[in-house]
């Protein structure tokens, strides 16, 4: 029956029948627009006079910070570390003096300000002790170990840490590397800028990840409108095990899964690893900064941004982490007049930077300076009119429209079984949409309340968990009292018998009796009893007196035998505990008071700068407006 | 007519029966009432529902003591879970038990605690750290923001700070484009 | 705002519309060469009746009126259901049918994108249920009347229901050819005998087989611009052929041929038009196949053992009910699971 559907589809759509690349369901053919950005080669973008680099360029854990305020660092010196097994280290793209360590809007799509370290550069461009490494003699366990103090993340926008895909788990099963230079998203060039350019150099990368992941083959897949860059790596490959093949121009061929698919005519299964069936893919960027690491030492501080868009003079530039945005925008000429803002990717997938001031991080692949003649404004959507053109163009082969329609109407069940988790967010369906409907972004929020919903119940279960623990704790507790208070009767009770027996030796119950054994024992034992109980609990109430809470193993025992002494003395007891709390408290509430005789106003803002005030103003303005965005989130 | 009468009663009969054999063939044989309602509950064991914890009232709701509407942290989107499971009519979070609150977790001052473990004994979690005489601390990852450790501490140094909003915990919103099939203007109006 | 992507490049909904009254013309240009300019009467009414319905229902459930009644989905089901309807029909035929389709069928299920039903066929329905007599009297094309009506003639007809002198109602009307065949074949005629009579063509009715090629060639060009998918017209038109085939072949003498069905009463309306709504069909490849092949077997088999002649209109209503159950069984295997 399908195939029946897919050859008919196929007869009628008159599909080229290329024979060595195996199409995938759908993608949409946007216009590229990645002539104007290649006709100047790659520049170097000069050292601006202040590098932010954000702790969160990857995915994965936030690195520790090695440094403080005023410390001075080399170029290529480490200044967080990666914490846990994902995640990647930073380093100083320049040397200089670390000017602070601080909140500060990120390049993300909420706009919220994360941690970060700047870095004023001295200009001296002081290199750290590099050391190359010889990797071809190296053992490959020590190279990939290596490669996670070298900050090196995937290049293509995942930013997924490298030597996590590199790690070998006792032997490597991977026969086949893919090395994504797709560059499937319009606007976008600096994979090809970079292949065009420096093809010698990627090809040596290449060389290096398959001899990491002992694969023997390796496919480099470029799209047809890459024909210079193809023709480029096509020669520097020759004579290598290496083979490259130009793929026919269809976004998002570009993505991982799709790429293999179209390559190989693997389909990697939904709850897999491309890693599983062997297959493992880099990104063209990556590959070159695997190879700058071992063969200079350098670590990631740069990387190849394309700034295009509506700007005089879009290019490739070779920035370095943590410049501002404001520095590239200067560098290509400036913008023009009428843009409106920035987006950082292509224009399928990438999102709104919040200002000019965000630094570039190592997932900036692209700036577009947006215009209105470029992006028109979104239309007001139409209702679903279920022309199943969505279906048609997911690379995914989901329902696009059953999706909008559960995931629009908070039935997130029925979204997570109709495999919203398996859309890769491309927006092939909206690009095609004829009722305008933002689709993707109905997926983005059903997938963040899913994921939200998801971790709630994991802290509700992991505290009910806790909860029943507790409760056990303290049943289980009561239970040993009792449990050592019956044995403790029972040995009594048996010593007492002994006792009885032997009535020349009165003392030997007296350590162990209680009252319930009291009434049992003869009269001439009671006397002795009670008056040792009587010691007793003083001893003890003294103790409790000093450790505050009361031990309640002998609680029992001592409620028991209580006489007028003993109350003395427990009253006592509890008036030294009053005496003592009281004092804490009289401390405290000293304390608190002097705190709040220093001042109330927060810490470091008494001496601001204007433009620090500005940003603080600015940062709350944009606080303000999500708040905004979220109190006015949907109508009922 | 007397035989259509019968045909009637025979097809009652059989299909009756084959009713009754398919109940018994595919029960569903689902969680008991107790821990599907316990399920919904937030888990924070803050007792604001009258109940000693989650599960008190979660059989409490169960045996029918108690009503679907007092569990302040789990909200309204709880409300309407619980009235969904319990084939209810919905109803708003009843105001005596307490408003919901932006979630929050505690925080002890550490300058100004005595190390009464006061707050230690009454944590539903176990989420805090800490000896006699000693400096106690919370353990933000397993609080549940219940606030029963706030009354207790003798010295006040325990508050409640709501969670920001950070890039990890952040959520894509609500498209706002405004979809013409539920224009906000005239809705908002009436 | 993040509204990526940033970049569309889709057909609006009004073009999509448009298009397919475009699709239109060419059978509606055959319908007035054979049937006369009455029919583009019945349009203007249907047309002006949704477009009136659909602006007061707008207006009442408070919804945006511009951009809805720019998105020309009222036009379009006026205008299938003008076609559907005899030539001829009085005005307030084409009012009622029009007023319910557009106000009970779709404004009142929520409007555009939200009606389980063709909106059409639910009027057409409607009107079959209600006005037997008016829906099954055909008017005999221009070239086999005895008294041709002159445009003129027709519109006075349609507003005043009155005829030149000397002219009765019944000597311009006739049983449609799948009409006559039925009842012929009820009277033990052999189908061979049947179609001798004048008003059947050389594949259906005579002069209607002109009208019906004029649809397939606009549904041809509706797929061509990829407006609706092969699968619907594909899949209702093969179903209609095999199963025709079927019984054809069992008993040429009491079943018509399988290029007769095709050819008659609303087939290629159906086929290309009425079964191509996307809002009321299935949105899965091959739940596409099984909606039309249902249509298909559905049409035949009411056309030939129901009560009305054609059965087009309760077999669309018939598989509209469906849809869901068919969308959902019918799930396409997504990228990377299990095949």
């Amino acid at each position: 029956m399908n195939a029946i559907i897919n050859f008919a589809s196929n007869l009628i759509r008159g599909v080229s029948s290329n024979k060595d690349v195996f199409k995938f369901n759908g993608g949409v053919h946007p216009h590229d627009h990645k002539a104007e950005s290649t006709t100047l080669p790659i520049s170097q973008l000069a050292i601006p006079e202040k590098l932010t680099l954000p702790l969160r360029q990857h995915v994965g854990h936030i690195p520790k910070i090695l440094v403080q305020v005023g410390d001075f660092v080399l170029k290529g010196q480490m200044l967080a570390e990666p914490e846990g097994s994902v995640s990647a280290a930073i380093h100083a793209p320049t040397s200089g003096t670390i000017s602070a360590i601080n909140e500060q809007v990120i390049p993300h799509p909420s706009g919220l300000p994360d941690m970060c370290i700047t870095l004023t550069p001295d200009g001296k461009e002081t290199w750290a002790q590099l050391q190359p490494t010889d990797w071809r003699n190296t053992d490959k366990k020590v190279l990939v170990d290596s490669l996670r103090s070298s900050g090196i993340v995937g290049l293509g926008g995942a930013t997924f840490p490298t030597h996590i895909k590199l790690r070998i788990n006792g032997k490597s099963n991977v026969h086949t590397l893919v090395i994504n230079a797709a560059e499937c998203e319009p606007y976008i060039t600096c994979d090809d800028m970079l292949m065009r350019e420096r093809a010698d150099q990627v090809i040596k990368g290449i060389e290096i990840v398959q001899h990491l992941l002992g694969a023997e083959k390796c496919i480099i897949g470029i799209e047809d409108n890459k024909s210079q860059a193809a023709s480029a790596m096509t020669s520097a490959s020759t004579n290598r095990a290496m083979q490259v093949k130009v793929v026919p121009t269809l976004y998002p061929s570009g993505d991982a899964r799709r790429l293999i698919h179209l390559l190989l005519d693997i389909e990697i299964p939904n709850d897999k690893r491309s890693t599983d069936v062997g297959i493992q893919v880099f990104n063209i960027a990556t590959v070159l900064a695997i190879y700058r690491y071992f063969e200079f030492g350098e670590p990631s501080i740069n990387r190849i941004v394309t700034m295009t868009g509506n700007v005089a003079r879009p290019q490739n530039f070779e920035v370095l982490f943590g410049s501002p945005l404001q520095s590239l925008i200067a560098a290509a000429g400036g913008a023009k007049a009428d843009t409106t803002h920035y987006i950082m990717g292509g224009p399928m997938m990438g999102f709104d930077l919040p200002n000019e001031q965000v630094p570039i991080t190592k997932a900036a692949n692209c700036i577009i300076a947006a215009a209105p003649h470029l992006f028109a404004e979104p239309t007001p959507a139409m209702p679903c009119i279920r022309c199943a053109r969505c279906a048609d163009a997911c690379p995914v082969n989901l329902q696009p429209q059953e999706l909008y329609w559960f995931s629009k109407s908070d039935n997130f069940e029925k979204a997570r079984d109709y495999d919203l988790f398996d859309c890769i967010e491309c927006g092939c369906c909206t690009y095609v949409c004829p009722s305008d409907i933002p689709l993707v972004q109905y997926y983005r929020y059903a997938k963040s309340e899913i994921i939200a919903a998801d971790k709630a119940k994991e802290a509700a279960d992991l505290a009910r968990e806790r909860n029943d623990f507790r409760l056990a704790r303290i049943e289980r507790e009561k239970l040993e009292r009792a449990q050592k208070h019956a044995e403790r009767a029972q040995a009594g009770k048996a010593e007492a018998k002994v006792a009885d027996d032997n009535k020349k030796k009165p003392e030997v119950s007296v350590e162990t009796v209680t009252n319930a054994d009291v009434g049992t024992t003869a009269a001439t034992d009671k006397q002795a009893a009670i008056a040792a109980a009587i010691a007793r609990a003083k001893a003890q109430k003294l103790a409790s007196a000093n450790t505050i809470e009361t031990p309640t193993d002998n609680l029992a025992a001592t409620e028991a035998s209580k006489t007028p002494e003993v109350e003395a003395a427990e009253l006592k007891a509890k008036q030294d505990k009053q005496a003592l709390i009281a004092a804490a408290i009289e401390r405290a509430k000293a304390q608190k008071l002097a705190a709040a005789e220093v001042g109330v106003t927060p810490k470091n803002v008494e001496n601001v700068s204007a433009a620090v005030q500005a940003e603080i103003n600015e940062t709350d303005a944009i606080r303000e407006k999500v708040k905004l965005v979220t109190e006015t989130k949907k109508p009922e | 007519m007397l035989i259509s009468l019968y045909i009637m009663l025979g097809l009652a009969l059989i299909l009756g029966g084959l009713l009754g054999i398919a109940a018994l063939l595919f029960k569903v044989e689902g969680d008991p009432l107790v821990a599907r309602i316990d399920a919904i509950l937030p888990q924070t064991q803050c007792g604001q529902c009258g109940y000693p914890g989650c599960k008190p009232y979660a059989t409490a709701i169960a045996a029918g003591e108690a009503d679907i509407n007092q569990c302040p942290p789990g909200g309204d989107a709880g409300a309407h879970a619980l009235a969904d499971l319990m084939g209810m009519e919905y109803k708003p979070i009843n105001a005596a038990n307490g408003v919901e609150k932006p979630k929050a977790v505690a925080f002890i001052d550490e300058e100004v605690c005595i190390g009464c473990t006061l707050c230690i004994q009454a944590c539903p979690v176990d989420a805090i750290l800490g000896a006699a005489k000693h400096m106690h601390t919370i353990i933000a990852s397993e609080c549940t923001g219940c606030e029963l450790c706030v009354a207790p501490c003798p010295v006040d140094c325990i508050s409640m700070i709501p969670i920001a909003e950070n890039p990890d915990n952040w959520k894509w919103k609500y498209p706002v484009i405004p979809i013409m099939a539920v224009p906000f203007e005239s809705n908002n109006a009436n | 705002m993040n509204r990526s992507p940033y970049i569309t490049d889709a057909p609006t909904v009004s073009t999509i519309m448009l298009k397919v009254l475009l699709a239109l013309v060419p059978g509606i240009i055959a319908y007035t060469w054979i049937y006369g300019g009455g029919i583009l009467v019945s349009i203007a009414i249907a047309t002006s009746t949704a477009l009136a319905a659909e602006a007061m229902l707008l207006k009442i459930r408070q919804r945006p009126i511009k951009p809805y009644l720019m998105d020309m989905s009222a036009v379009v089901t006026a205008w299938l259901l003008a076609l559907a309807l005899p030539p001829l029909a009085p005005w307030w035929l084409v009012v009622v049918g029009t007023f319910f389709a557009i106000v009970i069928a779709k404004q009142l299920y929520g409007g555009l994108g939200y009606n389980p039903f063709n909106p059409a066929m639910v009027g057409y329905a409607v009107l079959l249920i209600s006005f037997p007599l008016i829906m099954t009297k055909w008017p005999a094309p221009l070239l086999l009347a005895e008294h041709p009506l002159s445009f003129m003639e027709q519109l006075h007809f349609i507003f005043n229901h009155v005829l030149p002198n000397d002219i009765k109602v019944d000597a311009i009307t006739s049983a449609t050819p799948l009409d006559y065949l039925k009842t012929q074949l009820m009277l033990k005629h052999e189908v061979a005998s049947i179609t001798q009579a004048p008003i059947f063509g050389q594949f259906g009715a005579k002069g209607g087989e002109i009208v019906t090629s004029a649809y397939l060639l606009g549904g041809l060009y509706l797929i061509q611009q990829r407006i609706i998918s092969w699968h619907l017209p594909t899949a209702f038109l093969a179903a209609l052929a095999a199963i025709s085939f079927a019984f054809y072949a069992v008993s040429p003498a009491h079943y018509a041929n399988p290029l007769f069905h095709l050819m008659s009463g609303a087939s290629m309306l159906c086929a290309f038009f009425i079964i191509t709504d996307p809002i009321s069909g299935p949105t899965t490849p091959r739940g596409k196949l099984y909606f039309a092949a249902g249509v298909g077997v559905l049409t035949y088999l009411i056309r030939v053992y129901g009560g009305y002649p054609d059965g087009v209109a309760f077999a669309v209503l018939l598989m509209n009910m469906c849809v869901p159950l068919i969308d959902a069984y019918t799930q396409p295997r997504v990228f990377g699971h299990q095949k």
